[in-house]
């Protein structure tokens, strides 16, 4: 008896509570051991998709980067359309969802009638409550179809000179996955640009004013300055958002890929629509590790624009945006 | 009418009025864009919700229907039947998933709030956990599918539910972080004065204090896993029957939802929009529960 108790204070000791009681000792020892998994499945996930992407690293090395061919029959795997895609794609969201949703936390924040501030917001945060999977059904179902024969063959009447209007209309496209992660990414970036707005001291706004300064010029010279670190983690949050969509942009694009080109009307695929569609035809040996390469890939991309955008973010001293993902 | 006009003194300069110079137009005029540009763009956002809402219920409203909860889906394009299974997968890889991961949030967030403070440990755990929650939910699927479904040689709903269990672990931690932050010092004081251990402070004050916003965190994590796909596609992968064995593949309400969406029968695509709607449903409810739960649209809790 007086040995186990003993032995108890030891780890008592170890954990770090000198006089603390036994159940509290127990107690601290639990709950680190439930955060010791979850950084267990963290490490896990990385030394997971790393081992099992070994024969395809050893094998094909950087080329598989670039590499235009997929292609189980002959085992020769690359992943460079999928690259292309996904790049386009996410691209095409930030440069339309920056704006619209930097506007919208603008707007929210310091035009909007007070009474309709949260309502508004709260319905902003709706669109990022919607499942990606109704998002895709909708690409698919209604806006593939709208712009195939609506929206492209107007771009190319009009901007048809442009190198990214040319070439035959698939509806399924690059431009239909771009526009419907437009829509994706949009509340992520407004949430994140609105918290950060709502923390610039009031003090500066008035100061500006009080010196004559119009509303652009107080957004210009008050606000954007103060919010703008913050604003660029919601971005690069939104843009690995983006990068790692998988169902909404595997039922827009069409996964097939097209020569590698300018034009948004190709059809085309992302690493992520790679796993999806392959996964499950995937045979042990390359095949099998081409597919878990692509996710290391989509893991690592997202991962780096992770740790940029959170540590943006804290850097503003204010926790916002925890949990928008 | 013209000697009036004479006779009146010119108006006084206002001296809060800004020159009318070509300079100043230019500042108004860009005070104005700001305002019409920005509610437009939160115009935009409203107007794509708004879209989408309606779009779904006209298509889907036709085909809700006491079947569609209740039957199996029919053989290739032959009409009626239902999303039963679907359904009752979705309830179950939900209830799985919420075994894993809302112990593991919680704790998770009762360590951040409660013991780890602003050391460094405790920056490391908070930072993982939000690098966590931004990584795509596919990738869980792949990992769950080569440590599970391989090895096992089937899909299961038990690889289902470890995989939308991952996926809650972060929002349950730093919403539960979030509000066990907000209890009052001073009620932990008080419970340590009375001679109440640190743990039974903790888990008989403090997580009660917080818990209808725990609670939400956990509703949220919910919700969210309801509506992933990705994840379940290598891991529960889907069945048309109804199966309550979680050791074998298992249907989910958005897998049938994506295996209908490009089918090439229109009854089945009509039963994509009808689980879209259910879907969609479930989640405004929820979205509505948790704002109304939190109080009554009056502050976020996010």
């Amino acid at each position: 008896m007086q040995q186990s108790l003993s032995g108890a204070r030891i780890v008592a000791r170890l954990l770090g509570g000198g006089s603390r009681r036994l159940s509290d000792t127990l107690f601290r020892g639990f709950t680190l051991l439930l955060v010791l998994v979850v950084v267990v499945v963290i490490a896990g996930v990385t030394w997971v998709l790393v081992s099992n992407s070994m024969p395809t690293i050893q094998t094909f090395g950087w080329s598989f980067l670039t590499n235009q061919a997929f292609d189980p029959v002959h085992n020769v795997f690359g992943v460079g359309p999928a690259i292309f895609g996904t790049l386009v794609t996410s691209a095409f969201a930030l440069i339309f969802a920056v704006p619209i949703g930097v506007g919208t936390a603008i707007f929210l924040v310091d035009f909007c009638p007070r009474p309709l501030q949260r309502p508004l917001a709260f319905i902003v945060e709706l669109l990022a409550a919607v499942p990606s999977i109704i998002y895709g059904l909708f690409a698919f179902l209604a806006l593939a179809p709208w712009l195939q024969s609506g929206l492209e063959p107007w771009l190319q009447k009009y901007l048809g000179f442009l190198p990214f209007f040319q070439g035959s209309f698939h509806g399924l496209s690059l431009l239909t996955a771009g526009v419907i992660l437009v829509i994706m990414v949009l509340p992520l970036i407004t949430s994140v640009s609105r918290e950060v707005i709502l923390t610039t001291p009031t003090a500066q706004r008035e100061a500006l004013l009080a010196l004559g300064a119009t509303r652009w010029e107080v957004i210009r010279h008050a606000v954007l300055p103060y919010a703008r670190i913050g604003i660029t983690g919601g971005v690069i949050l939104a843009l690995g958002r983006a990068l790692g969509e998988t169902m909404a942009v595997t039922l827009a694009i069409g996964n097939q890929a097209s020569p590698i080109g300018p034009s948004l009307f190709n059809t085309g695929y992302t690493l992520s629509s790679v796993i999806a569609n392959q996964f499950n035809e995937a045979t042990p040996g390359l095949f099998f590790s081409a597919v878990i390469e692509a996710g290391l890939l989509v893991f690592i991309i997202t991962l780096i624009t992770n740790i940029i955008a959170r540590l943006l973010i804290y850097s503003m001293g204010h926790r916002v945006g925890g949990l928008t993902t | 009418m013209s000697v009036l006009v004479e006779q009146q003194p010119p108006p006084a300069a206002n001296p809060f009025q800004a020159p009318r110079t070509a300079h100043n137009a230019r500042r108004r005029a860009s005070s104005i864009a700001i305002v019409v540009l920005s509610g437009l763009s939160t115009a935009f956002a409203v107007a794509v919700l708004l879209f989408l809402l309606v779009y779904v219920l006209r298509q889907g409203l036709p085909y809700i229907n006491i079947d569609l909860f209740t039957k199996i889906p029919t053989p290739n394009g032959e009409p009626g039947g239902g999303l039963g299974p679907s359904i009752q997968g979705s309830l179950i890889l939900v209830g799985l998933a919420s075994l894993f991961g809302i112990p593991l949030g919680l704790f998770v967030g009762i360590y951040l709030s409660e013991f780890g403070g602003r050391g460094a440990i405790a920056m490391g755990v908070r930072f993982l956990v939000d690098v966590l929650a931004g990584v795509p939910t596919i990738i869980f699927g792949l990992f769950i599918w080569i440590l599970v479904v391989v090895p096992q040689q089937s899909f299961s709903g038990l690889a289902g539910g470890l995989a939308l269990g991952i996926i809650m672990i972060p929002i349950v931690a730093r919403t539960s972080e979030e509000v066990l932050r907000l209890v009052p010092k001073e009620l932990r004081e008080a419970s340590l004065a009375l001679g109440a251990t640190e743990s039974r402070t903790i888990l008989r004050v403090v997580v009660p204090a917080a818990s209808s916003g725990i609670i939400t965190g956990i509703v949220l994590a919910m919700a969210r896993v309801a509506g992933e796909t990705a994840p379940l596609l290598m891991t529960a992968f889907g069945n048309p029957f109804f199966s309550a064995d979680i050791t074998r593949p298992i249907d989910a309400l958005p897998l049938r939802i994506f295996n209908f969406a490009d089918s090439p029968y229109q009854a089945q695509i009509n039963q994509a929009y009808a689980g879209s709607l259910v879907l969609i449903v479930l989640i405004l409810i929820t979205s509505f529960a948790i704002r109304w739960a939190t109080g009554g649209f009056k502050r976020s809790v996010r």
